[in-house]
């Protein structure tokens, strides 16, 4: 198969051989879980238990929230013991709503209704179901997946990409995850295609994975419509945008969705949520994630609830061999800093990494030299040192003009810039302060809006009144002239 | 665990403005001591005293400037340096050295706002300056020596130090201004270039010339060293010497009385140098890859047209500058295509398979 690669792109160091090669372990229930309630995109999911109530796994303890949201279930049984902030998996260091369980460690489980086979359900159905059961994008952005399939209804799906890229330099959950469960991978994978009737299925896998290729290979074997499709190692070969140009060679059109290109994109661990959803009734209450980098004593791949803090996690794995210089959430590339250890593990966490200062390599940063390293490695080829400099002076139309609202905030371009400027520091910081004009003017029009409608409304009530009073005087009057 | 919250990339792949700056050096070497080689101590001196200076003014400026003096550490200062002192004649007195050093560092760098702001490439920007005020020491070429120590440790002083006034005898015309001449002469280009340019001098570096610019092998060596480590890319290089080779070929064709060929232009004068070294200079040249072919071109159609009709033999200072000015523009026009955009920045269309959700909405 010929490929039209995307533009631009990086070679990191991969550090995958840390963690590769061991086998995927079972973390160990801890002493308490602490349960976000906000784990997706979108808004927090609405506590429906009690502090003092015994819940078992997989039990629904949080309902989705308004709008886009996905509920949250108990990962084993226990007592909820409080229902309050704890520190967030997110650099700012704010709190987030989370339900503690001390858990029993007898890991019941809660009664699910009898299985159907799924393939002879009907697409609505299994689209509920897996709203129902909380499965979100695996892959780190944590879309409500039964979203993303309801988005496909009404579009011809040509594709169904199963994203296996895993371009994150240290991470290799997915890579394990194929090794070892491709069956899972491969059942769910065709559930999906049965849900979205897609026309064939591409499972994406960089050339750097050898063996998972061979074990989906072989897991796929059996059915004509769905490939290993091999592509070469490049990040951000694992973004949506770049791996459906790999395979498809077309541009997801900008501010589209890719079902405008009959193609939707799932990963490799959504679709084994997906499989263990459907075909055994498991709401997402766990997940395969990668403890690594240097500080990390014995780098390996854990199977661990949601919730679990991230230092019980570096525990089982040895723990560190010097203080991290920077504990994340995710890859090197796009992963977010960790205020604490004490942040709880969430659905779409692929790595815990605890990273010494010299695999960081931050520097001062010193003036722009215009060297054009980053428009070279800009996969959306933006120009990351206009943008930067736009940014900086708060000329955010500007910005935008020069490719911020493109930007999928890979950050390629920071990592080769030799000058070493924080600019995915400052993209971040121009796309914040835009949303947050955007969501003032929003209000404003949403303010202007309701006092109109007031006006309208106290217009009609009033029109409504003076008619009532007419009407009202004008039965007076008749009745005053008919009892006389 | 205390921890400040930074945006992801949390990872480097360890280049640096120093090591840039380390291999840019590293890749003139050879030329550069080549070029000390034949010229002897006073092109040592030259060599020296323009880099102290440029070193000596940066860390003025920044002192004057308030910035940290760590910046130098930099290594752009040095390079700057570097690439003017090779770029001038070899035996140029102490104080063109020291004034050329000034008005690249000064003028052309630091006014601008230091290092990544300037417009003008420095050190093009001090020789022209120069060339401008000071003609006679700026043409003034000493022909190659048979070896370093033909003129002495003494005579290099004196000869730097305008202690003693240059032998007669020493200096010469480089090919260029020679073609000049004869052309000037009526005389024919194809017969100057077939009787008094040896091609193996020109491309060894037998010459007289600035410091630097003799050797077209060892520029060249200089130049892949920079692609190969990724420095540069081919594209102004390329452009640049291909628009040279592809007017000096048309040109011959139709007159070669007039026109000198191909191998004269390519192994004379500093396109060589000016292409890899100078064209190339990141602050100063287009970002992208297609301004960067235009910012080449231009180069190199300016280099060619200033060598054959203009008033100097050689154009290569001029040119660059010229092409510096237009660089802004160049960058606000040669944007590269956004992903799911056409080029003038509206979102891709495609025939999307929308037949069902056309129904629905009929």
């Amino acid at each position: 198969m010929l490929f039209s690669l995307f533009r631009g792109g990086v070679h990191p160091d991969g550090f995958k051989e840390l963690s590769a090669n061991r086998r995927i372990s079972k973390l160990p229930i801890p002493g308490r879980l602490y349960v976000p309630l906000r784990q997706h995109a979108g808004t927090e999911a609405i506590a429906i238990v009690n502090v003092g109530d015994q819940v078992l796994k997989g039990q629904l303890i949080g309902r989705a929230g308004r709008g886009l949201s996905a509920p949250i279930h108990a990962p084993t049984s226990g007592e909820v013991i409080a229902i309050e902030p704890v520190v967030a998996a997110h650099p700012s260091g704010y709190s987030t709503k989370a339900v503690i369980i001390r858990t029993d460690r007898r890991d019941q489980v809660y009664p699910q209704p009898a299985l159907v086979d799924p393939f002879i359900q009907d697409p609505e159905t299994l689209a509920k179901k897996v709203a129902d059961y909380g499965i979100v994008g695996m892959g780190g952005a944590t879309f409500p997946s039964a979203v993303k399939l309801q988005s496909a209804v009404g579009y011809e799906i040509n594709t169904l990409i199963i994203n296996g890229g895993e371009c994150e330099p240290y991470l290799t959950a997915d890579d394990r995850l194929m090794r070892e469960r491709p069956d899972t991978i491969v059942t769910g994978s065709r559930l999906i295609q049965h849900i979205i009737k897609a026309k064939r299925v591409a499972i994406v896998i960089e050339d750097n994975k050898k063996y998972a290729i061979a074990a989906m290979r072989n897991a796929t074997e059996p059915y004509r419509d769905v490939d290993i499709v091999v592509v070469p190692t490049r990040y951000p070969m694992g973004s949506a945008k770049q791996m459906i140009q790999v395979v498809t060679k077309k541009e997801v059109p900008a501010g589209k969705l890719s079902t405008e290109l009959g193609v939707l994109l799932y990963n490799v661990g959504t679709a084994y949520a997906t499989c263990e959803c459907l075909m055994e009734n498991k709401p997402l209450v766990s997940r395969i994630v990668t403890v690594s980098g240097g500080a990390i004593k014995q780098p390996q791949n854990v199977e661990a609830l949601v919730g679990t803090p991230l230092s019980y996690l570096i525990e089982h794995c040895g723990g560190t061999v010097e203080e991290p210089a920077r504990l994340l959430m995710g890859g090197p590339m796009m992963g977010l800093v960790m205020p604490s250890a004490d942040a709880p593990l969430i659905k779409g966490a692929g790595g815990v990494l605890a990273l010494q200062a010299h695999e960081i390599n931050q520097t001062e940063s010193s003036p722009c030299i215009r060297c054009g390293r980053c428009v070279s490695a800009c996969p959306m080829g933006l120009l990351p040192l206009e943008m930067a400099n736009r940014a900086r002076s708060q000329d955010f139309d500007s910005a935008s003009e020069f490719g911020l609202k493109d930007c999928i905030l890979c950050g390629s371009c920071a990592y080769v810039c030799p000058s070493h400027i924080p600019l995915v520091h400052y993209f971040q910081y121009a796309k914040g302060e835009i949303s947050q004009k955007n969501a003032a003017q929003k209000r404003t029009e949403y303010t202007r809006e309701l006092s109109e409608a007031r006006r309208v409304r106290q217009e009609k009530e009033a029109a409504a009144k003076a008619a009532a009073k007419a009407a009202k005087s004008k039965r007076r009057k008749r009745s005053a002239t008919t009892t006389d | 665990m205390s921890i400040t919250p930074v945006s992801s990339p949390h990872a480097h792949d360890h280049s640096s403005i120093y090591r840039i700056m380390r291999h840019v050096c590293f890749a003139l070497l050879p030329c550069t001591l080549f070029g000390i080689y034949i010229f002897g101590f006073p092109a040592l001196n030259l060599f020296l005293l323009t880099i102290g200076s440029a070193i000596l003014f940066e860390w003025l400026c920044l002192r004057l400037m308030k910035k940290s003096t760590t910046r130098l550490q930099d290594g752009s200062a040095v390079l700057t340096g570097w690439l003017l002192a090779i770029s001038l004649p070899p035996w140029a007195p102490w104080w063109i050295a020291v004034s050329g050093a000034f008005i690249a560092i000064v003028i052309g760098k630091q006014l601008y706002g230091g290092i990544g702001q300037n417009l003008f490439n420095p050190a093009m920007l001090a020789r022209v300056a120069l060339l401008i005020s000071f003609p006679v020491q700026l043409t003034t070429w000493p022909m190659p020596q048979e070896s370093f120590l033909d003129t002495g440790f003494l005579d290099g002083l004196a000869i730097t130090f305008n202690l003693a006034p240059i032998p007669d005898g020493a200096t010469g015309a480089t090919y260029l201004g020679a073609l000049k001449t004869e052309l000037g002469n009526n005389a024919s280009a194809v017969e100057f270039a077939s009787t008094q340019v040896r091609n193996s001098d020109a491309l060894l570096g037998f010459s007289a010339g600035s410091l630097g610019e003799t050797s077209a092998l060892l520029i060249l060596l200089g130049g892949i060293w920079l692609l190969l480590m990724r420095v540069i890319t081919w594209h102004i290089p390329l452009a640049m010497i291909g628009t040279v080779i592809g007017l000096s070929a048309l040109f011959n064709a139709i007159d070669p009385e007039q026109y000198a060929g191909v191998s004269f232009h390519l192994l004379t004068g500093s396109l060589l140098l000016g292409a890899f070294f100078i064209a190339t200079d990141y602050v100063t040249s287009p970002s992208g890859k297609s301004g960067q072919l235009i910012f080449g071109a231009g180069c190199g159609i300016l280099e060619y047209v200033i060598r054959t009709w203009g008033g100097y033999p050689e154009g290569i200072s001029f040119a660059v500058l010229f092409m510096n000015a237009l660089t802004p523009l160049i960058d606000l026009y040669c944007r590269p295509r956004i992903y799911g955009r056409s080029l003038n920045g509206k979102p891709k269309k495609y025939n999307a398979p929308l037949a069902d959700a056309v129904e629905q909405e009929s």
